[in-house]
């Protein structure tokens, strides 16, 4: 086994391949994760204390005592649901997204079992139920310390279900259905509408002057009628352009 | 595929079915696939398997490759699916795997026993020869409870509600039995900790409360919901416990293996443990503090909740498929 990748026999005879996602990844999506729900927790429980005793903390003096009905509706209505919204987050929604978060969804991760399937219901419970352990001592210190030193970059909760995280290329699999369409339907080499289908996804990663220089060879490739030193003079945003218009189905070469 | 246009020829004659595969994805997700559609997705998976097997020749480590690998992925996992019978999984799952995953850990549980009443006699005696020593376990409230002759849960239901009172119980009470399965890893040192401390709290407040004379109306406080508690975090700790025997004697499978094989065999016990608990919950927030309800009540619904805590935890409660033993035994 790769240490970044795993591989899993398949009915077909072909491996999949599946790529880890490591320590980096996992803290990314988990510290997205922990906003949302803090911030979906807290909101509960400001509205819910609003809704119910017309401030954030009822007020034994104006509200009477604990038996009050005010004080008692209080916990029920707004600080219940909010401790619920931030305790079983993930384990809801992993199991309503299949093995994914909105955090996970982010950084292209989701959860796998041992045969790269979909998680079953009860190994995501059991894979919360460890959050108490790799949450020790203290900032998940426990859980980051095993995904660093685990061959496969799980933490305790993985290690008891079975699970692991991988990236989920979901960009890949939408730029191969469009490398698709554009090999059946563009003149191009393939080749070439790859590099440019690469150029276009990370156009804004590049310095202005990085993108102009690719986007004229590129361009000079895809267009070999065009002039370089015509080109030279087009503003980096012109070139971009001008390079999905020559990508586009029936674009003249 | 050594040049350009053979290249392209293959990728013009594979397109339409990456189309046609990523097309019928979102409908294989939402399980409406019909038959002649199903058969058409496991054709189109091996012909993907094909596909990629060509690409990772011909184009190592490339976009085509890659995005390949990902929808290859995907798809053996769709193809791969187990079929959804909630019903069906739900009562094998009490019917079989509970009482399988409660009698894998009868030897621990008596250990676990042993250890809770060994811990809780060391709590007596520690509170009865060192009287002071309660302040480490109880706090300075239900110390002047106790000394003015009263229950720190005299009058509770007049300062929380029961439904308040409840739901903070059981979440107190799931917590801690999660925690003593948890803390198993340790190698059970964990769990054994935390059924010693429980043991010798249980044990220091019974001496406490017999010193002043109160040991009578704790039991009466406790006798609806004390029972099955109790029980039940024993048997979370037997969990735990052989959690860490399956890593100090993992066979030959291996620690990690020894120990996945473990967790999946008691986690069904452990929904059903969180059940039970909720329900504890709920007759120590309703019942236990109510004055209303004569001990005979409490030590008849104490009684009952344990009978149906053991019927749940044996599989009889859901009318257990009766097993070849049982069935030589009736012949």
């Amino acid at each position: 086994m790769d240490q970044d990748r795993i591989t899993i026999a398949s009915a077909t005879g072909v491996e999949v391949t599946l790529t880890i996602a490591g320590p980096g990844t996992r803290s990314y999506a988990f510290i997205i994760d922990f906003h949302i729900r803090l911030v979906l927790a807290l909101a509960w429980l400001l509205l819910g204390s609003l809704a119910t005793v017309g401030h954030l903390l009822p007020n034994p003096k104006v509200d009477g005592g604990t038996s009050d009905g005010a004080a008692a509706a209080w916990l029920l209505a707004a600080v219940l649901p909010s401790v619920l919204i931030y305790a079983l987050y993930h384990p809801v929604l992993e199991v309503a997204m299949r093995g994914r978060t909105p955090g996970k969804r982010m950084v292209h991760t989701r959860l796998v079992d041992a045969r790269g399937g979909v998680p079953t219901v009860g190994a995501i419970l059991i894979r919360n139920v460890f959050r108490m352990i790799d949450a020790l001592p203290a900032f998940y210190g426990v859980g980051l310390a095993f995904t660093f030193f685990t061959a496969r970059r799980v933490r305790v909760g993985d290690l008891a279900a079975g699970t692991i995280l991988v990236m989920d290329r979901a960009a890949t699999v939408d730029r191969l259905e469009l490398l698709g369409n554009l090999a059946a339907e563009t003149v191009h080499d393939p080749a070439l509408v790859e590099v440019a289908l690469d150029l276009l996804a990370r156009w804004n990663e590049l310095s202005e002057e990085r993108r102009g220089r690719i986007a004229r060879s590129v361009l000079l490739r895809l267009e070999p009628g065009a002039a370089a030193f015509d080109l030279a003079s087009w503003h980096p945003d012109s070139l971009q352009e001008r390079i999905r218009a020559a990508l586009r189905p029936g674009a003249p070469r | 595929m050594n040049s350009t246009s053979t290249a392209r020829g293959w990728l013009l004659a594979r397109a339409p079915l990456w189309r046609g595969l990523a097309a019928s994805a979102a409908e294989a997700r939402a399980r409406t696939l019909g038959f002649d559609r199903a058969g058409a997705l496991l054709v189109g998976y091996r012909r993907l398997a094909r596909d990629l097997a060509s690409a990772r020749r011909q184009w190592p480590g490339g976009t085509i490759t890659t995005a390949l690998e990902s929808v290859y992925g995907t798809y053996h996992a769709l193809v791969n699916r187990p079929p959804r019978n909630t019903r069906a999984a739900l009562l094998q799952m009490l019917r079989s795997d509970v009482p399988a995953g409660f009698r894998s850990i009868q030897q621990p549980l008596r250990w676990i026993v042993l250890l809770m009443v060994l811990s809780t006699g060391a709590g007596w005696w520690l509170v009865t020869a060192y009287p002071t020593l309660v302040g480490l376990i109880a706090s300075e409230d239900m110390i002047r409870h106790v000394e003015r002759g009263e229950l720190w849960t005299d009058g509770l239901l007049n300062v929380t509600p029961s439904s308040v009172l409840s739901i903070r119980i059981f979440s107190n009470n799931i917590v801690v039995s999660l925690m003593a399965f948890c803390s198993g890893i340790f190698y059970g040192l964990g769990t054994a900790y935390m059924i010693s401390l429980n043991g010798v709290m249980l044990g220091a407040m019974l001496a406490f409360t017999h010193q002043h004379g109160l040991d009578t109306r704790l039991l009466t406080f406790i006798a609806a919901h004390g029972p099955v508690e109790l029980s039940l975090i024993c048997i979370a700790g037997a969990a735990g416990a052989a959690l860490g025997d399956s890593l100090m004697h993992p066979g030959p499978a291996g620690r990690l293996a020894s120990f996945q094989e473990r967790v999946s065999g008691l986690k069904g016990l452990l929904g059903v443990l969180c059940v039970l608990l909720v329900g504890c919950g709920l007759i120590e927030g309703y019942v236990s503090p109510d004055d209303g309800y004569p001990v005979a009540a409490r030590i008849a619904i104490g009684a009952a909740w344990w009978f149906i805590m053991w019927t749940a935890l044996t599989g009889r409660l859901y009318g257990r498929p009766q097993t070849r033993r049982s069935l030589r035994i009736a012949a």
